[in-house]
């Protein structure tokens, strides 16, 4: 992984994924449409303010509630770079790495780093303000479907298409 | 060394014995498909390079958050589940006969030893059969229509004793509170929970139902029942060997165990906006109530209407409560009417509605605004799901509900 760097927009424990991209907005014909509705319910800057390469940084539970795959579709369509939470819940880590999102694991960055600050991310670290934050590595399985770009490129090679 | 419930579910699927960490391959024994994410699933499907599903036989999609159509935009949803079906000889679609929770096992497809997955959180509802059953999106799903495999980790198990005779007040669903507001809403995030103890035994599928559907509100991966005589019943089999030994074993390894005494309950609901915020209701204070909903793939069954409508026999909702009622399926709704429910519910001023998502993921039937407050049976309170950001929703059982729409504030029964 190559390093990287992204303005923080700080988030709190259990940004549910109704909180993400509200029911009434799933049945839109595609994500570029859902795009401005995104946190909505939380508050209505995230959608219009974040720029491509940002950074959400949040606690606990993070994606937590339904298993809308829209939601980390709309979080990769904004431009964000990366999630790194306290914890994930699972449906969402899933649905994210097999739509080539990253998401991190870290469990004291959320409660030292202020929003709009800079944070530098690479393979097994994350830098704020001078202190260095070690994070794990994920399993070989899911780095697989990560290095292939997704699920979907990694099954259109088992099925012997070209990109 | 013995194995939890989850253990001897997967290890019965991929032919070897397993431990918690283990990631393995599942072969696939039924999915769930929902109408919200049919164009979506579809879409990947062909994208994957895929032109037939694995087993059309296996495959059940299920027409329950849009319809009846609310807006133009459903009806695209509805079109492309009847056509997919069509298109790929699936036999199992079912255009608006309830929620996809309830019909799953209803309709009996699911059966105790399966392996399930659905396009939809709440999918850890079959659980309640013991079957190992979770959400997934619609990628995965994509996948497993083309290939008939999962991979998974074979999770930890925390298991929750119950043991005594609950309150006359107290419903599953007030167990269930209890539980994910004792774990929190990630207690069990990547975990299986096996519910166990003489208090789960007397309980009815359907109030197991209700605690399996919420085992993703404590973040769990599956919620699990042993299957026993009620079980066979309810699914329409004779348990074979497999399936009776489908429990956990004494010298199993639990990565943490509750205990609880079932007498020690009391009515509870989970106060805004969170599933774990859970307080007695006793100890509320006086709050007013703008609308009650009974309904849901949580506790939108006959014996969750009939639990509310001995409450509310002859008497009427207080005048400014709106009371929405949703049976779970086309079933349910049938056994009500023939049996004086739906007549009790009517005449004590419900609204009774067509079997289906609706008001729970706040689509139709009843969406609330600024301000109000609802007491809800279903299984999710968070900031805007049933209206807008700024309604408070109180999740609770179905007496609490009826007992809070005649007095006109939250009141337990």
């Amino acid at each position: 992984m190559e390093q990287f760097k992204g303005k923080v927009w700080l988030m709190g424990d259990d940004i549910d994924t109704d909180i993400i991209l509200p029911t009434e907005y799933l049945v839109f014909n595609t994500i570029d449409e859902m795009k401005p509705y995104a946190f909505s319910p939380l508050r209505d800057d995230i959608a219009k303010e974040l720029q491509p390469g940002d950074i959400i940084v949040a606690g606990n539970n993070f994606g937590c509630g339904s298993s809308r795959e829209q939601a980390p579709e709309v979080v990769k369509a904004l431009g964000v770079s990366c999630i790194i939470a306290k914890s994930f819940a699972r449906i969402f880590f899933r649905n994210a790495i097999n739509n080539g999102l990253l998401l991190i694991e870290n469990a004291d960055l959320a409660d030292d780093v202020k929003e709009g600050d800079e944070i530098t991310v690479s393979s097994g670290r994350i830098e704020y303000n001078g202190k260095v934050y070690k994070t794990a590595s994920l399993p070989e399985n899911l780095l697989e479907i990560l290095d292939a770009g997704g699920l979907v490129k990694a099954m259109r090679k088992r099925n012997g298409l070209e990109d | 060394m013995g194995h939890t419930l989850v253990e001897k579910i997967i290890a019965g699927n991929v032919g070897k014995e397993v431990f918690p960490g283990d990631i393995v391959t599942v072969n696939v024994d039924n999915v769930m498909l929902d109408d919200i994410m049919m164009p979506f699933i579809v879409s990947k499907f062909k994208e994957m390079g895929f032109t037939k599903v694995w087993d059309p036989d296996k495959v059940v999609i299920i027409c329950d958050h849009l319809v009846p159509a609310s807006q133009v935009d459903d009806i695209r949803a509805y079109k492309t589940s009847c056509s997919f079906a069509d298109e790929q000889g699936i036999t199992n679609l079912h255009k608006s006969d309830g929620i996809c929770h309830q019909l799953m096992t209803e309709a009996g497809y699911v059966k105790p030893g399966h392996v399930v997955f659905g396009t939809d959180s709440h999918t850890t509802t079959y659980g309640c059969v013991g079957a190992f059953s979770t959400g997934i999106g619609y990628t995965e799903m994509a996948g497993i229509l083309g290939t008939g495999q999962l991979w998974i980790r074979v999770p930890a198990t925390i298991k929750v004793v119950i043991n005594g005779t609950l309150p006359e007040n107290v419903m599953a669903k007030d167990v269930i509170l209890k539980v994910i507001g004792d774990l929190g809403a990630a207690g069990a995030t990547y975990k299986s929970l096996e519910f166990t103890g003489d208090t789960i035994e007397k309980m009815s599928i359907s109030s197991r139902m209700s605690m399996s559907n919420m085992a993703i509100e404590a973040g769990a991966k599956c919620g699990l029942f042993a299957p026993d005589e009620k079980t066979a019943e309810y699914c329409r089999v004779k348990l074979d060997e497999f399936q009776k030994g489908l429990k956990g074993d004494e010298d199993a390894v639990y990565e943490q165990v509750l205990e609880y005494r079932a007498e020690d309950f009391v009515p509870v609901c989970a106060v805004p906006s969170n599933v774990d915020n859970v307080q007695p209701i006793s100890k509320l204070g006086e709050v007013k109530v703008d609308q009650v909903f009974l309904g849901s793939c949580t506790n939108g069954r006959l014996e969750d209407l009939m639990a509310a409508a001995e409450i509310l026999k002859g008497k009427k909702i207080a005048p400014f409560v709106r009371f929405i009622v949703t049976p779970a399926s086309r079933k349910v709704y049938l056994e009500a009417l023939k049996n004086g429910t739906i007549d009790i519910l009517l005449n004590a001023g419900a609204d009774i509605t067509h079997p289906s998502c609706g008001l729970c993921c706040g689509r139709t039937g009843g969406i609330l605004t600024d301000g109000e407050v609802v007491v809800a049976t279903n299984n999710r309170n968070f900031l805007g799901r049933m209206g807008t950001n700024k309604v408070k929703i109180y999740l609770a059982s179905p007496k609490t509900a009826a007992a809070s729409a005649l007095a006109g504030k939250i009141t337990e029964a």
